[in-house]
């Protein structure tokens, strides 16, 4: 199967061609996918070479004449580090953009710490204003891509990533979809996640909700599964753990709840290795995410009793 | 936003003090704040072509003003030419007050960026340079000021690495020489400009003709800075 990543390109080099305001801004990292875009389009795929500040820089300016930006690295060269300038050039100037990451948490292991951004979603989160997308399957991808760059001049973060699922699922850009229903908790799996929160729920009285657009949070939509599945919340997140808690309690905030949040942990592991070791590693595998969400909700302790 | 000033008053260089000695309160940025007077005031009285009414067209020059520490000749300058309500330059840092001790592009009328943090406006002014470019819009002039000891942070120096052989002639970047940087060779700056590509000139910094020459000086195919030269801040 192709990744995410492999249709960014295409797809960004379309919109390049039917949308005059597109413009693309990279730091080396993708450029080779933008070489015949960049042929037709000269003036609008931009290579400001291995600067990351001049990148986010460079993205401001070309929103301020009126061109929308789609700027493209790294998670940890992309948000991590430039914060500061993703912090004023792009909200202090009350500019838009849309910022594009590859390699996620740790798409790449055996490139080691440097290439891992955990950090990206919750770094973000000090800020105000951004939508972020994580896709969990190539095809969301392309159509979050298309929301991102559509969203007037928002601040758009998408978080693609190797990690994927089977298969990809209709999602809108904004709700959380459900996948799955039960009365004994609320399981929220945000996107590469979602195939094996399904494996590892799999005969568990829960509901299983899946978030491809994580923030603005789909508040009501968690608070309408709640009615049927209680308040026991578990988050399982392909980024920091406990990413989006906060926003859990926000959206519960009236009603006694009970948050989990599951992800990749903060203690740096200094392994390298595959994917699949780092998924373990983590407690993120079908097996231990089993442990983890049944020993918290309802759900898993009825499981135990039967 | 309304703008309310006198239009039946023409203020000159002359005017400039009094309306930056409206600006009152603990402007702990004073002398900052006039070494980039001369500067200011040669641009928006003879260079810029951007007016109060033209202050949304796409096709108007740009003034980034990326060393926003010490504005006050900069909302003097802004006032005096119309962009900023006279009435305004009292209240200079208080809570309801447009104009603060640094820019907010968002609050006053004619700046193109917010500014504080050092070492952001370069690289937004390459943007610029790029989007108007992209749009069209050969014509437009873009200009930057930066400090000496703004030059410390690296931000720029991506810029101006990058500005050089990307060709970028439209861009323009005033660099206020006050002998603030702590470290610091003589010619250092305009040779770094020089160094990647671009046409550099180092004037007298208050003199007014210097300035106007060396801001329309051609320079084709090539970005170009003026490093103006003034007091040193610690003298």
């Amino acid at each position: 199967m192709d990744t995410m990543r492999d249709r960014f390109a295409p797809v960004v080099s379309r919109m390049l061609d039917e949308d005059p305001r597109v413009a693309v801004v990279l730091a080396e990292i993708g450029a080779a996918g933008f070489q015949e875009a960049a042929r037709r389009h000269p003036e609008r795929v931009i290579n400001v070479g291995i600067r990351e500040q001049l990148m986010i820089g460079t993205a401001a300016g070309l929103a301020l004449t009126g061109l929308r930006p789609v700027v493209h690295t790294f998670a940890s060269f992309l948000v991590e580090r430039p914060f500061e300038q993703v912090k004023l050039d792009l909200g202090h100037q009350d500019t838009g953009a849309v910022l594009v990451s590859a390699a996620a948490s740790f798409d790449w292991p055996a490139g080691g710490f440097t290439h891992m951004a955990p950090g990206d979603v919750a770094i973000l989160d000090t800020l105000d204003g951004w939508t972020v997308h994580v896709p969990g399957h190539p095809d969301e991808a392309e159509t979050l891509l298309h929301h991102a760059v559509a969203a007037g001049d928002d601040k758009v973060y998408v978080r693609l990533s190797v990690q994927s699922n089977r298969a990809g699922r209709v999602i809108d850009g904004q709700h959380l979809r459900t996948v799955r229903g039960g009365r004994s908790g609320v399981v929220v799996a945000v996107g590469p996640m979602l195939d094996a929160v399904l494996d590892a729920t799999e005969g568990l009285d829960v509901t299983v909700l899946y978030a491809t657009t994580v923030r603005p949070f789909d508040a009501a939509g968690l608070r309408r599964a709640t009615e049927a599945a209680g308040t026991d919340v578990v988050l399982v997140e392909p980024y920091l753990a406990g990413t989006s808690t906060a926003a859990v309690n926000e959206a519960l905030s009236d009603v006694p709840h009970r948050v989990l949040g599951l992800g990749v942990g903060r203690r740096e592991l200094r392994r390298y290795g595959t994917i699949e070791e780092h998924v373990a590693a983590h407690g993120l595998d079908p097996a231990a995410l089993r442990e983890r969400i049944g020993g918290f909700t309802g759900a898993g302790r009825a499981a135990a009793a039967g | 936003m309304t703008i309310t000033a006198d239009e039946s008053r023409v203020y000159g260089y002359d005017d400039l003090s009094r309306l930056m000695g409206m600006m009152t309160g603990d402007e702990k940025h004073g002398p900052a704040a006039t070494s980039t007077l001369d500067v200011l005031w040669v641009l928006y009285d003879r260079v810029l072509r951007v007016t109060p009414e033209r202050r949304d067209d796409p096709a108007r020059d740009r003034f980034l003003l990326s060393k926003g520490h010490g504005p006050m000749a900069y909302y003097a300058v802004l006032a005096a030419k119309g962009f900023v309500p006279v009435e305004w330059l009292p209240g200079f840092g208080s809570y309801d007050s447009p104009l603060g001790h640094h820019p907010d592009r968002v609050l006053v009328p004619g700046a193109e960026i917010g500014s504080g943090s050092l070492g952001h406006g370069l690289p937004i002014a390459v943007g610029t340079a790029l989007g108007l470019r992209a749009r069209g819009l050969g014509d437009p002039a873009v200009w930057v000021l930066i400090g000496d000891a703004e030059l410390d942070e690296g931000s720029n120096h991506e810029a101006i690495a990058f500005a050089g052989p990307a060709g970028l002639d439209r861009l323009h970047t005033v660099v206020i020489d006050n002998s603030s940087a702590s470290h610091a060779l003589p010619g250092g700056i305009a040779a770094r400009f020089e160094a990647a590509g671009w046409s550099a000139v180092t004037v007298d910094g208050r003199d007014h003709e210097a300035l106007s020459a060396a801001f329309t000086a051609p320079h084709p195919g090539r970005p170009r800075v003026v490093v103006a030269r003034v007091e040193p801040k610690n003298a």
